[in-house]
C-alpha cells in the first residue's frame, strides 16, 4: 500500500488526511484515495482527470513525469506527496 | 426594492446592507479567497458563490440556513481520445472549467434552473439549484464555436446570459469574443445574432462579421425584451429586435469604451454605462470616475459624477460590477481599486460605501 500525503494548504478547503491505497501507478493509487474522499478529487485533478496546472506530485521525493495520464509507477512502500507548486500565485 | 448587495471580490464575498439611510458591510464570507461571481436567486432565496482557488480550481458554493455548502462545479465532458483542438495561441484547448463568467437564474416558471457560462466557452444548465450541471453540448459542438477567440481573457468565454422573461426557453448569450447567440428551444439549437456591430481588431473583411464581435456585456430590458443594450469593445450598441440587429451610438461623451451596461427594468430607453478612455487606456477620462446615462434610447447621454471621485481616479468597473435593482431606482458599482458606491436616485448621486475593498469583480442586488 502506498502512502499519500497532501499539502497542508488544501486542508482549509477540503479535508485530505494522510491515506493509504493500493495501486501500481499514481492514477490507481489516487483513484483509491478519491473513492473514499470524492470531494477532494476536483481539487487535485481537472475535468479531464489530469493533474491541475499548478499542482505537483512527488513519489519518494521525485516529481512525476506523466501529469496527464498519471502513469508513473508506484511501489508498495512508496510515499506520494500531493503538493502545490509555488507557481500559480 | 433591495436593501442588500452581494459584492464579489478578489479576497472574499462581502454582504452590504442598507442600515437607515446608509449602506454598510454586514459580513464577509470566504475571506481571503477569490470570489469571482455571485448570484442571488430571488425565486428560491438561495445565494451562490463562484470561487477560484487557483491551484485547486474553480468551485461553487450555495447558501444554507446557517452558512454555505460546496455543490457541484460545472465540469466538461471527457475529451474524445485523439481529438486535437487548439486555442488561438496553438495550445491545446482545455476541456475544463477555467473560470465561471456568468451565473444566472432561469425563468420564473423554472424553479431550480440555473445557467452558467464559462471559460473556455462551455455553457451549462442546472435543473436542481446547482446540485448538478448538464453541459450544453449543442452549443459546444456547433462548428462555428471554434471561431470564438479570447477577448477579456486568453480563452473565449460566455459572460452574459439573458433569459427572456416572456418565454424561459428563449435565451441569449454573449461571448468574448464570439458575438451573440440565441436559442428558442432551451438550448437545443442555436443561431448567431448581433448583426450590425463593428469590430476594429480584425481585418476589414471580418469587421462586421457577427462572430468576430467582442461584446463586453449584454443587457435585456425585463419589461420590454425587444430592447437589448451592448457595451462592446468598440462602442455602445442598441437593438430593438431582441438582439438580431444593432445600431451603433457614436456621439457618446466622455467615451464609448467600457465594460458594463445595465438597463432600467421598465424603461427600455434608459441605460447606464461606466466609461473608460479606450481599450489601450483603461482608466477613467481625465482621472474622473463617472457614469453615463441615456434616457432616450441613446440619442443623448448625461454624465453623472456627484459623489464619485473626480481627481486621480483610476477605477475600472468590470462587466459584472455595475448593478441595478428591480425598481430601477437603485444602482451600485464596485471597482478594481476597491471602491464601492450606491445610488438611490438612478445615478444622479452616489454614496461611497468603501474605497478600501479588494478588487471588485461583481456586484448584485440580493
Amino acid at each position: 500500500m502506498a502512502r499519500v500525503v497532501f499539502t497542508p494548504n488544501i486542508q482549509r478547503h477540503v479535508a485530505c488526511p494522510e491515506a493509504e491505497a493500493a495501486g501500481a501507478t499514481v492514477r490507481e493509487v489516487l483513484d483509491g484515495v478519491f473513492a473514499a474522499n470524492p470531494q477532494a478529487r476536483s481539487y487535485v485533478l481537472d475535468d479531464q482527470g489530469a493533474l491541475r496546472r499548478h499542482m505537483t506530485i512527488f513519489i519518494n521525493g521525485v516529481m512525476i513525469s506523466d501529469r496527464k495520464g498519471l502513469g508513473d509507477a508506484v511501489g508498495e512502500t512508496c510515499t506520494i506527496y500531493v503538493f502545490q507548486a509555488l507557481s500559480g500565485g | 426594492m433591495s436593501d442588500q448587495l452581494l459584492v464579489s471580490t478578489r479576497k472574499g464575498l462581502f454582504t452590504v446592507d442598507r442600515c437607515g439611510s446608509c449602506w454598510e458591510i454586514a459580513k464577509v464570507d470566504f475571506l481571503a479567497d477569490n470570489v469571482t461571481l455571485a448570484l442571488s436567486d430571488k425565486r428560491s432565496g438561495r445565494k451562490f458563490a463562484a470561487l477560484d482557488h487557483g491551484h485547486f480550481g474553480v468551485k461553487v458554493h450555495r447558501s444554507t440556513a446557517d452558512g454555505w455548502e460546496e455543490v457541484a462545479t460545472p465540469a466538461y465532458p471527457e475529451k474524445p481520445e485523439g481529438l486535437e483542438e487548439n486555442d488561438m495561441w496553438g495550445r491545446p484547448l482545455p476541456w475544463s472549467t477555467v473560470r465561471i463568467w456568468a451565473l444566472v437564474a432561469g425563468g420564473a416558471d423554472q424553479p431550480g434552473v440555473l445557467w452558467c457560462g464559462t471559460l473556455p466557452g462551455g455553457l451549462f444548465r442546472s435543473r436542481d439549484d446547482g446540485q448538478s450541471w448538464q453541459f450544453v453540448r449543442s452549443l459546444w459542438d456547433n462548428p462555428a464555436r471554434k471561431q470564438w477567440m479570447g477577448g477579456g481573457a486568453d480563452l473565449p468565454g460566455i459572460h452574459s446570459i439573458c433569459v427572456d422573461p416572456r418565454n424561459s426557453r428563449h435565451v441569449s448569450i454573449a461571448v468574448s469574443t464570439g458575438g451573440i447567440w440565441h436559442t428558442e428551444d432551451a438550448g437545443e439549437t442555436w443561431v448567431q445574432r448581433g448583426y450590425g456591430m463593428r469590430a476594429d481588431h480584425v481585418p476589414p473583411e471580418l469587421t462586421n462579421d457577427p462572430i468576430a464581435q467582442d461584446v463586453h456585456c449584454l443587457a435585456q430590458c425585463s419589461s420590454a425584451p425587444h430592447r437589448m443594450w451592448v457595451q462592446h469593445h468598440n462602442g455602445i450598441f442598441v437593438s430593438s429586435d431582441e438582439g438580431q440587429n444593432f445600431t451603433e451610438l457614436t456621439d457618446v461623451k466622455p467615451s464609448a469604451f467600457g465594460f458594463p451596461v445595465v438597463v432600467h427594468p421598465r424603461e427600455p430607453d434608459t441605460a447606464w454605462f461606466v466609461p473608460e478612455i479606450k481599450d489601450e487606456k483603461r482608466i477613467p477620462v481625465d482621472g474622473k470616475l463617472v457614469v453615463s446615462r441615456t434616457r432616450d434610447g441613446g440619442k443623448t447621454f448625461t454624465t453623472l459624477s456627484k459623489g464619485l471621485p473626480q481627481s486621480h481616479a483610476y477605477d475600472v468597473v468590470y462587466r459584472h460590477a455595475l448593478a441595478i435593482d428591480e425598481t430601477g431606482d437603485r444602482l451600485a458599482m464596485g471597482s478594481t481599486t476597491g471602491g464601492l458606491w450606491v445610488s438611490e436616485d438612478q445615478g444622479d448621486s452616489w454614496a461611497c460605501v468603501s474605497h478600501t475593498l479588494p478588487p471588485v469583480y461583481a456586484v448584485q442586488f440580493a
